[in-house]
């Protein structure tokens, strides 16, 4: 992109140009005036709610309240447990899981949000007989100690390497801070990112 | 969590129509923030209106600047090349705020009306104006080491957490609003209010106002800045002290600067005072310790977040000759 100088106030009254919005693409950004009799979303709820989840490659249908979060969800309703609830509010990231390919806190995460997208929990990074290479990972450098916060970390980790970030130590200690370990396996959990990451399993 | 209704809008419109009639009614995008409140009982929303589905993810770049969508979610915003290039400060300042999963989640205009981390706010068996007006403040005489300096009132002492916020100021950025009668833009210096005596309102927007976006024009300032957030620990912390800095230089004199900081105040914090100290000044260490001086004059204490003060001080001074060298 060209710098050019612009002044705010050249930039504020470009804003309002009809000539702007025509020549952009995608969504309408200056729509007009709402319409008087505009229609309200539909409401579901307070009562369960009937949706289906795509969990793992496979449709999963649940009935729950609108407030139940995905981590609920999958723990409570579908026993899915590999997915922990550590502090439920997305300041330790045991619970992380993919959204499509994305990693997400899911403690902070409403179930009902997540339909029509693809979800992936720890239980579904296995082929049938074959860890994942973060899974072996965690194993060959003893990621762990007490282990709650594994899947947590696994699962960012996968997401991690979506990222394509800086595998160097620092980098993944940044890139991997939302996880928290209580034991203080470290050393171990960030050696077994680099040693996937890396390229060099 | 109280139970809710839900309601998934299709389009602007609908949403803010279900909105604005409504005063339990809430938007909902990436949610890090209203259901973590919503946890701790602090929010008791009756209808969350999910905005996910509207067309407002996309960050587009045209020979004025870079349009943000309120959608767009932290780690996009980051990502974003044109932001990188023309707007340092802004992806900086995003990738220091939270954690890789909270900014997968996390929109830009959430970002900007987030709430503030004060634990009295969050705990409701707790005096707070903000939660409950009229209630008085527990963080006055209380547990203050994290609560602002500068900008609080009898009221309120909390601090604003975004990073983002902070760095939309250095670079002049305007929020895009849509409301019941049509589409107004706000400069981000106008968009957050000081607590006053009623600290439950933070912002100048009405009920059921939607943020369409957030624009950054280009400029030679905001070109060359950068972001320094001082914190308890290294990563995934919330400012004690943060520094976004603007400067545009000319042959080692600065012809424009804007200086904002966070973790000192109930709202991000511009200092005009800096930024009239820097300006037309050589790009030296007496002018960033006379900016950083200035800054810093109006502030004042509660005994447990006194040392935000000269750690200000000190940041700013550093921000600046960060700044300076990056040119």
């Amino acid at each position: 992109m060209q710098l050019r100088r612009v002044t705010r106030r050249r930039f504020l009254s470009r804003l309002t140009l009809p000539a702007l919005v025509v020549g952009l693409s995608g969504p309408r950004l200056f729509p007009a005036a709402l319409a008087v009799n505009v229609s309200r979303a539909p409401a579901r709820g307070p009562e369960a709610v009937e949706f289906s989840l795509n969990i793992n490659g496979t449709t999963r249908a649940l009935a729950v309240e609108p407030r139940v979060t995905l981590l609920d969800a999958l723990r409570d309703r579908l026993a899915l447990t590999g997915t922990k609830k550590g502090c439920d509010q997305g300041t330790c990231g045991a619970c992380t899981v993919l959204v499509d390919g994305r990693r997400v806190n899911s403690c902070l995460t409403l179930a009902i949000m997540t339909q029509g997208k693809a979800v992936t929990t720890i239980e579904g990074l296995a082929q049938v007989d074959r860890l994942h290479p973060m899974q072996s990972a965690f194993l060959e450098h003893d990621g762990f100690q007490c282990g709650y916060c594994t899947p947590g970390q696994i699962m960012s980790a996968v997401g991690l390497m979506a990222e394509h970030r800086p595998t160097d130590a620092a980098s993944v200690r940044e890139w991997m801070s939302g996880n928290i370990c209580r034991c203080g396996a470290y050393p171990n959990i960030v050696a077994a990112v680099q040693s996937v990451a890396g390229g060099a399993v | 969590m109280n139970p809710f209704r839900y309601a998934s809008a299709s389009d602007v419109d609908t949403a803010v129509a279900t909105v604005q009639p409504d005063r339990g009614a809430y938007y909902i995008a990436g949610g890090t923030n209203i259901l973590d409140l919503m946890k701790d009982d602090v929010e008791r929303p009756q209808l969350l209106v999910d905005i996910t589905q509207l067309p407002l993810h996309e960050i587009t770049a045209d020979a004025d600047g870079v349009r943000l969508g309120a959608l767009a979610t932290m780690a996009d915003a980051a990502d974003a090349p044109a932001v990188k290039a023309n707007f340092p400060v802004v992806s900086q300042a995003l990738l220091a705020g939270a954690s890789p999963q909270l900014r997968n989640m996390a929109t830009l205009g959430g970002n900007i009306m987030q709430r503030t981390r004060c634990a009295y706010f969050r705990d409701t068996s707790q005096a707070c104006n903000k939660r409950s007006p009229g209630l008085g403040c527990a963080a006055i005489g209380g547990e203050n080491r994290l609560h602002a300096v500068v900008g609080t009132s009898d009221h309120c002492i909390c601090t604003h957490p975004s990073d983002f916020a902070v760095a939309l100021l250095s670079v002049d950025a305007v929020v895009r609003v849509r409301g019941l009668r049509g589409t107004r833009s706000i400069p981000i210096d106008r968009f957050h209010v000081l607590p006053g005596s009623t600290p439950n309102i933070e912002s100048v927007l009405d009920w059921g106002d939607l943020i369409e976006g957030i624009d950054l024009p280009l400029s030679a300032h905001a070109r060359n800045s950068s972001y320094l957030k001082v914190r308890d620990r290294a990563s995934y912390e919330f400012a004690l002290v943060s520094v976004a800095a603007a400067l545009e230089l000319d042959s080692g004199t600065i012809r424009g600067a804007r200086v904002a900081l966070g973790g000192v105040a109930p709202v991000p914090w511009r200092s005009r005072e800096a930024e009239a100290a820097l300006t037309g000044q050589p790009a030296s260490g007496p002018t960033f310790a006379t900016a950083a001086r200035a800054a810093t004059a109006g502030m004042r204490g509660y005994g447990q977040n006194d040392f935000k003060i000269e750690l200000a001080r000190r940041a700013i001074e550093r921000a600046l000759h960060t700044t300076a060298a990056a040119a």
